[in-house]
């Protein structure tokens, strides 16, 4: 076992994966405290925030690939690129979903057209799932990596705007955790904010290498199937 | 024996659950593409077997001399 996930670091990543993912299910359902203010429900915090921001992490992730590949010409950094952004997107619908139910039972609404920090999150998700509309619409080819990667580009001037709207806007409901004094929670509240982080960041990105070899080892079949022929 | 569940419980359950069926149907996904192009390797070394088959007969029925 040992000397199989030193020679395949996708296992020992699913393994650590797998280990932060019971860690945090364990913290958040056995350890942390409820809070005095929301109650049980406030336990959502724990796995939507970390889904957001692995749904930005990806989004940026995404921007950087395509970025490289428009600056050095690295070679899969258009696939990883895509990939990226398919990841973001998943994570960018769960934080929508996951939002969308500790609103409900936080504030009473599924949604609020009101905050700006939802409705800029949505913009960024739409804007990325028309990524893929602009992608299967074009002939794949340098032309295609191109056009994607520059879209890609775009996007990511989307990431602060969301990310900060939340703490310029001066009427919100939208509870602000992180301020510039620290987090405003208890110590035990963020270890497994932390951890619960942590393993979202393992899950997704084990998700992302496995993706990501599939999609290299059909592009690989194709061009034997293209030899082949 | 009837749980008494709370409104609130029934809204983490559901958060933690999506999560859950997501990242499952996901690795579903995966997994049927794993099997596609694991078939697809099986059809292209078929392929390339008999092809060789066929480059060893060709070389077998040239006459020597």
């Amino acid at each position: 076992m040992g000397l199989r996930t030193r020679e395949n670091p996708l296992a020992a990543l699913a393994a650590l994966a797998g280990v932060l993912v019971t860690a945090a299910i364990a913290l958040i359902f056995f350890y942390v405290p409820t809070d005095v203010d929301q109650g049980f429900s406030q336990r959502i915090f724990y796995i939507h925030v970390p889904v957001a921001l692995t749904a930005y992490a990806f989004f940026g992730w995404g921007a950087w690939k395509a970025l490289r590949h428009l600056w050095k010409r690295e070679p899969g950094a258009d696939l990883e690129s895509y990939v990226a952004i398919h990841q973001g997107v998943i994570f960018g619908s769960l934080t929508l979903l996951t939002g969308s139910l500790w609103a409900k039972i936080s504030w009473g609404h599924w949604w609020l057209w009101s905050e700006s920090q939802l409705v800029l999150f949505l913009v960024l998700f739409l804007f990325y799932g028309a990524y893929f509309m602009l992608r299967y619409s074009i002939e794949p080819g340098p032309a295609r990596a191109n056009m994607c990667a520059v879209y890609a580009l775009f996007g990511v001037v989307l990431i602060p705007i969301s990310f900060l709207a939340i703490r310029l806007a001066n009427q919100l409901i939208h509870p602000v955790v992180f301020t510039l004094q620290g987090p405003q929670m208890s110590g035990s509240m963020f270890l497994t904010f932390c951890v619960s982080l942590a393993a979202m960041l393992a899950l997704a990105a084990t998700l992302f290498h496995v993706e990501l070899a599939g999609k290299r080892i059909d592009s690989r079949l194709s061009e034997l199937r293209e030899l082949l022929a | 024996m009837i749980l008494a569940v709370t409104a609130a419980e029934k809204y983490v359950a559901a958060a933690y659950g999506i999560v859950f069926v997501v990242v499952l149907v996901y690795v579903l996904i995966i997994g049927l593409k794993l099997g596609r192009l694991e078939r697809e390797l099986d059809e292209l070394t078929g392929k390339v077997r008999a092809r060789q088959e066929g480059e060893a007969e060709r070389r077998e029925e040239v006459p020597v001399g």
